[in-house]
């Protein structure tokens, strides 16, 4: 969806401000805010790319002015709802007055290490030929889903060049829909940066993005 | 409510909880007693993202890269498996790629869309890197972005930026600085920060530390 997370290229936001000896988390409530969006992922039963979209899908402003693990609460909060783990009554009185969904199993002490450890890879075993080669120039897509997509607005319609092929990949735009993995071949595209910012881009700089095929066409 | 709640320790020492405070500590006293989370994975999720899991790491690559030239090989090769002979691997870094920056180019990583970056070197991103000034500026305006860290590069050095907007996770390989012949890893390590691995900064020069 076209919302303020994606954020490359707009103006206006000011110069980037770095703490000095800066903490993992800024408050207690952080850590758990932190720690209870991935502890739920897998008694949830969502995936990243339907967190991911549960942070964004809110209206510019509300994204704008909270937090980033104020966003991850929110987001949470909305992935919990929407499977009726949690209701928004319980949230607002702030204790259990209904009975949980049966058949969730937490996370066990035990599985926690082994679990970060490992991960989710989202590389999958190829079912057809890659469309593009390394080396080829390619055109972004000038698409605007409503739904989750990780093909940001900057780069859309503009020509770049494949330089990397990752393999096949989980494709964000269906997975974040509930609607399977769909893989697809990712590459890596560089564009120059007079092509993306206008002739008076920096000649000297280059920018890629991860794209999946379908994001790509011939030019 | 739980046992584990009252003994908690925080940070501040203000005595009134912010509202959002208020609002994680009942969602969390409700999804235990639904029995959806384990209060003891939660601390144990914590302390593997406050203690085991951040920059340090990183910084063993790049000095282990810097003085062994078949690593640096293999690292840029496969960095996901390069990194995991160091017993690295995981969540938010199940497929790396390391970016070595040359005299000719100097490498930025950015996510645009959201704040990804890869957990297993480098811990969990600062504010800066998911703040929106380094998410918008970072792509169109790396020159500018680099000048708010103080770092100023030649002028006909190229700048990339690698926008992370899929799994790929990206962690820059900085140079080498000079008059470090001879020096151990853990020497070596002393110069590497954290941002000369993202591509906001450059490594300490000798003189720098003692």
């Amino acid at each position: 969806m076209d919302g303020a997370h994606d954020m490359g290229g707009v103006r206006g936001f000011g110069p980037v401000v770095a703490e000095t000896n800066e903490p993992v988390f800024h408050a207690e409530w952080e850590r758990r805010a932190f720690a209870l969006t991935v502890a739920m992922a897998r008694p949830g039963g969502w995936n990243i790319d339907m967190s991911r979209f549960a942070r964004e899908n809110r209206p510019s402003e509300d994204y704008l002015s909270k937090s980033y693990f104020q966003i991850w609460l929110a987001g949470l909060e909305t992935l919990m709802i929407e499977r009726g783990l949690v209701t928004r009554e319980e949230i607002e009185a702030g204790k259990m007055l209904f009975p949980p969904k049966p058949g969730i199993k937490p996370v066990a002490p035990d599985e926690v290490t082994p679990a970060i450890r490992r991960g989710g890879p989202t590389e999958r075993r190829p079912t057809a030929p890659a469309l593009f080669n390394v080396g080829d120039t390619v055109r972004m897509k000038d698409i605007h889903p409503t739904t989750h997509t990780r093909l940001p607005r900057y780069v859309r319609g503009h020509l770049g060049t494949v330089e990397m092929n990752h393999g096949c990949h989980v494709f964000p735009d269906l997975n974040s829909q509930g609607k399977g993995e769909n893989p697809q071949w990712l590459f890596t595209v560089r564009f120059d940066g007079p092509e993306l910012w206008g002739a008076g881009g920096d000649p000297t700089l280059s920018v890629s993005v991860d794209a999946w095929e379908s994001y790509l066409e011939h030019p | 409510m739980t046992g584990h709640d009252h003994d908690r320790h925080h940070d501040h020492d203000h005595s009134e909880l912010s509202e959002t405070e208020l609002r994680v500590r009942a969602l969390e006293s409700i999804l235990t007693e639904k029995e959806y989370v384990d209060p003891v994975s939660l601390d144990l999720l914590i302390e593997l993202y406050e203690k085991k899991i951040g920059p340090r790491n990183g910084v063993r690559v790049v000095a282990k890269a810097w003085s062994d030239p078949d690593y640096r090989a293999r690292l840029l090769k496969d960095a996901t498996s390069a990194i995991s002979e160091l017993d690295y691997s995981g969540r938010q870094g199940e497929h790396m790629v390391v970016i070595e920056n040359t005299p000719e180019q100097h490498n930025m990583v950015v996510c645009t869309l959201c704040s990804c970056y890869p957990h297993p070197v480098l811990g969990l991103p600062p504010v800066w890197y998911k703040s929106a000034p380094y998410r918008s500026r970072a792509v169109a305006d790396p020159r500018g972005v680099l000048k708010d860290f103080g770092v100023t590069l030649p002028d006909t050095t190229k700048i990339r930026v690698w926008d992370s907007t899929a799994e790929i996770r990206y962690l820059v390989l900085p140079m080498r600085p000079e008059g470090t012949e001879g020096w151990s890893e853990d020497q070596l390590g002393e110069l590497v920060t954290r941002d000369s691995m993202i591509g906001t900064g450059l490594p300490r020069q000798p003189g720098e530390v003692a």
